[in-house]
């Protein structure tokens, strides 16, 4: 049984702990650097980025977040996305840079543009559908050499990895679907 | 289609918990909220206290305020429409709105009927006094909750009132057998598919946030304390004396409610909360709380 952190400044950290839960796994949410010091991995959830990057520098945390996400398997949903890319527009604070992603926020445009559909998912050479939220969701609009595409939606990129980071533009955490937690808890 | 609706406006609900929204009046005090940290800002002509202050017709927003605002910042935009008044919550969608508070701080359209807001693509929030208001919002579609208390007041109480009568209500679902849930959900006028909701989760559907009269980082602390999921901060900050550090020292307590070393030093060095008045200073037919059922 492992123990995900999940940053719990501000957003859905619940329905992640919950997601988490259902896979036999211990949930611990991280409000400060010392909350990470039990954890094996770590998730950003959705939830809005701005908030979360100006908590994170308010609460000094990014000291201590960045040496998390430099050794450990982390896995980021929508704005946890956006927060973990090498590059987005209109943030108060750079993001950790920790997979070489550019991304454009709200880049489907405002609520009354969110939906769901169906991804195609491909996480061992075996192609799967997934139900996928995307809610004022990012998109990935560049990406570097070592990123590896895992889900796409029609020609949208909305699911990649590079090395131990994950990152996904929609929210697993809100479909019964436990396929990216496990996939990131056990296989990541 | 409808089941994924009702998804993606809860959705966007979750993305806001653990946060604070934010009213107000132009694109300046926008920046300002989104600058602090504020998951959302609620965009009104007047602050409650002010629309308590001036009398009249308290409407929807001019749109072209709407827009100013919604260029200014990246955090979802709301914005108030007058209880029933589905004609206002339709110019809000048109706009983009993120979220629609069909809310008793405006003066109400319709005396007998909220909106039916499963018509709409745009979650609604609406506010409640108790378990049984609460439910019949949810079942014309509201994907959020909030607790009324009394808008513009500066004054904590309304919302303890009601987040707690909230609270105690659903816990006292979850001890009813079947049969004694029907003749509950009868009592309090709520359908009894929902009450059988609670019952089962000992909770409501849909996020639960506090509204109405939070003033400072301890007032949010306590909300979160008993059970709100988020804050709403309306007069509270730009009825201070010092706004920027306020919406700042809100955001922080809100984050960290349960620790109260933080909410501590967010509350040090704060200049003056809005001034606040006393509940049973307000005539009954001036209470805000009291318009909608």
């Amino acid at each position: 049984m492992a123990s995900i952190g999940v940053l719990a400044l501000q957003g859905d950290f619940e329905k992640h702990g919950q997601a988490i839960e259902r896979l036999g796994h211990t949930p611990v949410p991280v409000k400060n650097g010392d909350d990470l010091k039990g954890c094996d991995r770590l998730i950003m959830p959705g939830g809005e980025s701005t908030a979360i990057l100006k908590l994170i520098e308010r609460l000094d945390m990014r000291t201590v977040l960045s040496d998390f996400i430099g050794s450990h398997p982390v896995f980021g949903t929508c704005a946890g996305l956006i927060m973990l890319a090498r590059e987005a527009d209109r943030l108060p604070a750079p993001p950790f840079a920790a997979i070489d992603i550019r991304v454009r926020r709200n880049a489907y445009g405002r609520q009354i543009d969110s939906f769901v559909d169906t991804v195609t998912i491909d996480l061992d050479g075996q192609e799967r559908k997934m139900e996928a939220v995307f809610i004022r969701a990012p998109k990935i609009v560049a990406l570097g050499p070592g990123v590896t595409v895992l889900g796409r939606h029609g020609k949208d990129i909305v699911l990649v990895r590079e090395k131990h980071v994950m990152a996904a533009s929609f929210h697993p955490e809100l479909t019964a679907d436990g396929l990216l937690h496990d996939y990131f808890i056990n296989k990541l | 289609m409808l089941e994924e609706q009702f998804k993606l406006k809860v959705g966007l609900a979750e993305m806001l918990k653990g946060g604070v929204i934010m009213d107000v009046t132009n694109a300046k005090q926008a920046k300002i909220a989104e600058d602090a940290g504020a998951v959302a800002v609620m965009a009104l002509e007047r602050i409650p206290a002010d629309i308590r202050a001036d009398g009249g017709v308290a409407r929807m927003s001019n749109p072209k305020m709407i827009r100013e605002i919604q260029k200014e910042v990246t955090i979802p935009v709301m914005a108030k429409c007058r209880i029933g008044h589905f004609a206002e919550a339709q110019v809000l969608q048109t706009l983009g709105i993120d979220f629609i508070d069909e809310s008793e701080v405006l003066t109400p359209a319709d005396e007998d009927n909220h909106i039916w807001k499963h018509d709409f693509k745009i979650p609604f929030v609406c506010g409640c006094r108790n378990l049984g208001e609460a439910l019949r919002r949810i079942s014309e579609g509201a994907a959020m909750i909030r607790t009324k208390g009394e808008a513009g007041s500066g004054n904590i109480v309304e919302a303890v009132r009601h987040m707690r009568r909230v609270q105690a209500e659903i816990k006292h679902v979850t001890t009813l057998d079947k049969h004694e849930r029907v003749a509950f959900a009868k009592n309090i006028g709520a359908s009894l598919e929902l009450v059988q909701y609670v019952a089962e989760h000992g909770k409501l559907p849909v996020p639960n946030f506090a509204a109405g009269g939070v003033a400072t980082p301890a007032d949010a602390s306590l909300m979160m304390q008993l059970g709100a999921e988020t804050v709403f901060v309306g007069s509270g900050i730009f009825k201070s004396s010092d706004p920027e550090a306020r919406a700042k020292a809100i955001v922080l307590a809100t984050t960290h409610y349960d620790d109260a070393d933080v909410v501590c030093k967010a509350s040090e060095s704060l200049g003056e909360a809005m001034p606040g008045v006393e509940i049973s200073s307000i005539p009954e037919n001036e209470m805000l709380q009291n318009r909608g059922w």
